[in-house]
């Protein structure tokens, strides 16, 4: 037996997979930098994060074209070709992830007035779980992990509880005071997209599952 | 592949050249009009398989054969069996097209002459032209069915040696590396035309092309070391094999 056999296929695909994980940090950089604009109401933080989108956007269109060329060159078969099929789905996710990013810096660029205090608590918390099932996702796929990719999807139901128990308060809180509903539609926006953020990890597992077992189906019905 | 008839029903198939062990334990069912691509690297019995097949083996001298082959529930190894009549059902493509250096036409006709398929001239020019037409070579040839069949390009010949078997309307076309002497045109003409023979013939086809092989066929089997270590549908073998050894030799990471 020879190993090594397709040793220019490794290393390309390699290369694609360190840009999937560069793209992966500016992700989870984008959504640290949104909150932070949030939590500290800064405009110009704010604008970087919607402007710096474009850098992922970039690489998703890089990744493509690199596994479009990988699959004409190298013809890659079983799990070859599941993870570069894996990987072309995995990009789309971070870049709709970076567009959840965006929009929230986006609200924060709306919002005129600080946010309430005891919502955003909840909506910090919201975000830490987003990005540490980001960053554990991206090292499922590293390590092409089934087990955990299955572990870190099953951490979407916490999302959806926080996102509930966020979104009653802010109904709540609009129900009392008409002053504040301006403000607590946006806090709403962005509590939503970071939800949205957590369903789009769980599409990450989902891809993670299929390029190592060849399993394809939904997670969290 | 249970809506499939099964054509070849093989048992526990072990075969011996003089010294050496070629084939250990296979046993598989080939179903009818699918075509069943067997691949692996050099010297894993593939060639070796498929000649068992039609008994092509038997012109090897000191060679041995244990397990059952079942051609339709008949033992192909049987006492009684007429060797040029089984090799009639069960035809064979080569590596390298091998046509008589004959016309066109001779080449055609002389499977049905020897076997006595066509009485009358009339009735062995539809055949000849039925064969060709078959072979998707009729348009290219039909005006020089009397030149020699070595002034035809290598694509052409091989296609001429698949009209040359169908003309013995065979059951079982068995190719053993038919398209690896031709360019991509070429093979792709081939490979077009293994997808219209599937309609009515049976087809094993032997291939290092694995491409090929995904491309042309319903079933895949992968040999390893004189045996068969996984057998699967086609889209299956190339999206998710089964087994690692499998996966490896596809993936490039084994050869």
């Amino acid at each position: 037996m020879t190993q090594g056999l397709r040793a220019t296929y490794d290393r390309e695909y390699d290369e694609i997979c360190q840009d999937l994980v560069l793209m992966g940090q500016k992700v989870e950089n984008a959504i640290e930098q949104a909150m932070t604009a949030l939590v500290e109401s800064d405009i110009p933080l704010a604008k970087e994060v919607i402007t710096s989108d474009e850098q992922i956007n970039h690489l998703r269109f890089k990744i493509e074209e690199a596994c479009l060329v990988l699959i004409a060159t190298q013809q890659p078969t079983a799990s070859d070709l599941r993870s570069v099929v894996a990987v072309m789905h995995i990009v789309i996710e971070l870049e709709r992830m970076g567009d959840h990013a965006a929009g929230i810096a986006k609200a924060v660029t709306k919002m005129e007035e600080e946010p309430m205090l005891k919502t955003l608590k909840k909506i910090i918390k919201m975000a830490d779980l987003s990005e540490k099932m980001l960053q554990d996702c991206l090292q499922a796929f590293v390590k092409r992990d089934s087990t955990w990719a299955r572990q870190i999807a099953a951490q979407d139901t916490e999302m959806d509880d926080l996102y509930r128990s966020v979104f009653d308060k802010l109904v709540a809180i609009m129900a009392e005071n008409k002053k504040l509903i301006t403000r607590a539609t946006y806090l709403l926006w962005c509590a939503h997209n970071l939800e949205r953020i957590a369903d789009r990890v769980t599409n990450i597992a989902e891809q993670v599952i299929f390029m190592t077992t060849g399993n394809m189906g939904e997670l969290n019905l | 592949m249970d809506e499939f008839l099964i054509v070849f029903k093989v048992s526990h198939l072990n075969f011996f050249y003089s010294l050496s062990q070629a084939l250990g334990d296979i046993s598989m069912d080939i179903y009818q009009r699918q075509v069943t691509a067997l691949i692996g690297p050099s010297g894993c019995g593939k060639s070796t398989f498929i000649r068992c097949l039609n008994r092509m083996n038997d012109t090897i001298p000191g060679t041995r054969v244990e397990g059952s082959v079942l051609l339709n529930g008949e033992d192909i190894y049987a006492a009684s069996v007429d060797l040029a009549y089984l090799r009639q059902r069960v035809g064979m493509v080569f590596q390298k097209p091998n046509p008589f250096p004959k016309s066109v036409y001779a080449n055609v006709a002389y499977g049905p002459r020897m076997v006595g398929l066509a009485s009358k001239r009339s009735e062995l020019d539809e055949l000849v032209e039925q064969s060709l037409q078959k072979a998707a070579l009729w348009d290219e040839v039909k005006d020089h069915l009397n030149e020699d069949a070595l002034s035809l390009s290598l694509g052409q010949q091989q296609r001429l040696c698949i009209a040359r078997l169908l003309a013995v309307k065979p059951e079982v076309i068995l190719m053993d590396e038919p398209a690896s002497a031709l360019d991509p045109i070429a093979t792709l003409r081939i490979e077009e035309l293994i997808h219209e023979l599937k309609k009515e013939y049976t087809i094993v086809i032997v291939t290092h092309n694995m491409q090929q092989a995904a491309r042309v066929s319903d079933v895949t089997g992968f040999f390893w070391l004189g045996e068969m270590v996984e057998l699967s549908p086609t889209q299956r073998m190339f999206t998710r094999p089964e087994t690692q050894l499998a996966e490896d030799y596809i993936t490039g990471r084994m050869g």
